[in-house]
């Protein structure tokens, strides 16, 4: 059986030479999967295959990924998909690895296949060309574009700015903390925008910014106690509330906030739900980043036949990023807050999308 | 040195090898060892055995999957022969990982910055990636010949060094350039004459083995040439071997700890050149990581043979690039990661085994020819 396997693999390995010889008249025409490459063609509608692949970390990371599968399990319980499957990807892994996983989808008779994170940009690019006929969505970038490609973005900087803006109003020694899991540009547009925010309120606020880990070292996404170190850093020195952009690593976070009864904002879902119980009532606020609804919509559009390709931008006059109210710790700001967002989207403010 | 007084060390990293047939029953017994494991792990998680190694047997060996093989296997081959080069003088290189990605962010970002006619622009992106390689490591070297720092520790640290510097580096005001519209920011990408073209040796598929895949080979025959064959890698052995004999005969051993570290990372900053010149062309957040850790997996695997270091590779490759198909099946891709580990670990407990079998009956073989009959000493004495 693994002997058998193995043996395979040695056939491979050495008389590969002599047999590629061969049957290299065979012309070079592809796909040869056994899965079904001719059922590619699904019809849009009703009983559609829906292929996810995640980023690294997958369903459960409580944070980027999650949000991408409750859309689809949203879209599952209301539009009647036909079947739906999940790919994780490894961390560490080449492009190569991500366009097989997006052409495994592809070729498995899956349309639409949604690629979540920008890492899948290079792949999807290309397995898109070969598969003309699929509708492909990708969340967190613009730069692979293509007839059958929908780029699903969203305007964090934008989110980030009211946020900032709610630190600065609830700040009493006027001191305030970023932490970001990981220092990528995605990341620093969240920072961009919050320190904005903040500085449109109190120009001479004091915000320390923390990054957890530099790329390619990707934990700082995933690392509670990396987290709690950091915001149990910036509270010592004197701050009072601390925003995090740091997916998993944010639970750390919010103990250490807990333990200096200090205040803490969280990231892509409304986190005073989603967070453990025991330090809801340090949120004051989280910046919502409505990937559920990306997926969603577009799954939705892809049913009705209403596939938009190219850029669909959920910001904060879409409805896409957003601050949340739950736990009422915001409810003597709201007034100034929604300002903001009324100048935002009215385009009376323009937010940095990078840091300076 | 004669088997019976081999240190454990000695035969882990294939330096003492058991001769005969008893040579090729360790490979075999770890292979049915590594299966029967792998089949109580699939069954305690649900999955039929069987038919999980014929899915990922079908699909590992359709046109493309072997391309993606040999293409993970090319850069496998030389992060293990990186690390073999350590282990054949006694030095434990953890560092390839770092050497690896800073080489080959350096060699991206000079690759970017020049144009130059093909082959020399290629020549130099890979002389400069050999010579930061070199370079790190050579850190190590210097700071355990210098300071006796154990090359294990600093090598650790250096890679964390590595990662810093990396990200430094990779940033807008210094080494990377953004890409309209995406969150990835990378080296400026290489043109046309720095990227070596793919070699379409597997009929059937559209995609291409990576060009560089003859320098790994060639890579491989070197290692073996340099090591067997001149009175340099008789040193190199021979201090691996014994440092006190290696200087008893002459052998400068601080010169061959740095000389020996120096060859381990210039071969470690090859490791990205086929990934950077065959296929992403830019140095950027998604370059493959880790690869320096899989190369000691895999030199442990292969016993530091540039043979059995292809296999180990190409095992190691197959089992990555099938693991794909898994979840298609619903099941845990992770189960590769399993099988990858109990491989490495029933080679070591295979050749440990048969090691022993060998001394055992080697001994039984004399006390039998021994007049008067000496009874036999107790298995294993000898470990």
């Amino acid at each position: 059986m693994l002997h058998n396997r193995f043996g395979r693999l040695a056939a491979v390995a050495l008389a590969g030479g002599a047999l590629m010889g061969v049957a290299a008249c065979g012309g070079g025409e592809e796909p040869t999967t056994s899965a079904t490459p001719a059922g590619s063609t699904a019809p849009a509608g009703k009983g559609a295959k829906v292929g996810l692949a995640y980023d690294i970390g997958g369903r459960g990371d409580q944070s980027f990924n999650d949000a991408a599968a409750a859309g689809l399990d949203k879209a599952k319980s209301e539009l009647g998909l036909a079947d739906t499957k999940e790919l994780d990807a490894g961390s560490g892994e080449t492009e190569a690895a991500k366009e097989e996983r997006l052409r495994l989808l592809a070729q498995g008779g899956f349309n639409p296949v949604i690629a979540i994170g920008f890492a899948y940009s290079g792949p999807l690019k290309k397995v898109a060309a070969e598969f003309p006929e699929v509708t492909f969505a990708i969340v967190d970038d613009a730069a692979a574009t293509a007839p059958n490609i929908s780029n699903l973005l969203f305007a964090e900087h934008e989110g980030s700015f009211l946020v900032g803006a709610a630190a600065a109003l609830k700040t009493k020694k006027e001191h305030i903390g970023f932490v970001g899991g990981v220092q990528v540009p995605l990341i620093q547009k969240f920072q961009a925008g919050f320190v904005a925010g903040a500085k449109k309120v109190k120009a001479d606020v004091q915000i320390d910014v923390k990054y957890l880990t530099q790329p390619p070292d990707f934990s700082g996404f995933s690392d509670p106690a990396k987290g709690k170190t950091a915001a149990e850093g910036m509270f010592d020195a004197g701050a009072d509330v601390v925003y995090h952009a740091a997916g998993g690593s944010g639970g750390g976070v919010f103990e250490a906030a807990k333990a200096a009864k200090g205040l803490a904002i969280g990231v892509d879902s409304d986190q005073a739900k989603t967070a453990s119980p025991a330090v809801r009532d340090v949120i004051v606020t989280s910046m919502i980043k409505k990937v559920d609804v990306a997926v969603f919509d577009f799954l939705k559009s892809f049913t009705s036949g209403s596939v938009k390709a190219g850029s669909t931008i959920y910001d904060l006059k879409a409805g896409g990023v957003d601050y949340s109210t739950t736990g009422g710790r915001v409810d003597d700001i709201t007034s100034e807050l929604d300002e903001y967002k009324q100048k935002i989207i009215s385009g009376e403010i323009t937010v940095p999308d990078k840091t300076s | 040195m004669s088997p019976a007084e081999s240190r454990f060390a000695d035969r882990l990293l294939g330096r003492v090898s058991p001769g005969g047939l008893l040579s090729l029953a360790a490979p075999v017994l770890a292979v049915v060892f590594a299966g029967l494991i792998t089949s109580v792990v699939l069954l305690l998680t649900g999955a039929p055995p069987l038919e999980t190694l014929v899915i990922m047997a079908e699909y590992g060996t359709q046109p493309r999957s072997i391309v993606l093989t040999l293409n993970y296997a090319t850069t496998f081959y030389l992060s293990a022969l990186a690390v073999a080069i350590g282990f054949r003088m006694n030095l434990f290189n953890i560092g390839v990982d770092g050497q690896y990605r800073l080489a080959a962010l350096v060699a991206a970002a000079v690759g970017g910055a020049l144009t130059l006619p093909a082959p020399l622009h290629v020549a130099l992106i890979v002389c400069v990636a050999m010579l930061v390689g070199a370079g790190w490591a050579a850190i190590a070297g210097l700071l355990k010949v210098r300071r006796g720092v154990s090359e294990v520790i600093s090598t650790i640290m250096l890679n964390a060094v590595a990662t810093a510097l990396g990200a430094w580096l990779l940033n807008r005001e210094r080494l990377a350039v953004e890409v309209a519209g995406s969150n990835n920011i990378g080296t400026r990408p290489l043109g046309p004459s720095a990227q070596v073209p793919g070699l379409a040796i597997i009929p059937g598929t559209g995609s291409k083995v990576f060009g560089l895949i003859i320098l790994a080979v060639a890579m491989g025959v070197l290692y073996h040439v340099l090591l067997n064959r001149t009175r340099f890698g008789f040193d190199l052995r021979a201090t691996g071997r014994s440092e006190p004999a290696a200087v008893a005969s002459g052998v400068d051993v601080k010169k061959m700890i740095l000389i020996a570290m120096i060859l381990s990372g210039a071969m470690a900053g090859l490791v990205g050149m086929p990934q950077l010149l065959g296929a992403s062309y830019s140095y950027s957040l998604d370059f493959p990581t880790g690869l320096g850790f899989t190369g000691i997996a895999i030199a442990l695997l292969g016993r530091n043979n540039p043979v059995g270091i292809a296999f180990g590779a190409l095992l190691w490759a197959f089992l990555d690039t099938s693991s794909g198909i898994l979840q298609l099946h619903d099941i845990s891709p992770e189960i590769v990661m399993i099988m990858q580990g109990t491989i490495v670990l029933s080679v070591i407990v295979a050749y440990e085994l048969v090691h022993r079998y060998r001394i055992a009956a080697g001994q039984r073989r004399v006390s039998r020819e021994l007049a008067g009959g000496a009874p036999a000493r107790p298995e294993g004495a000898s470990a």
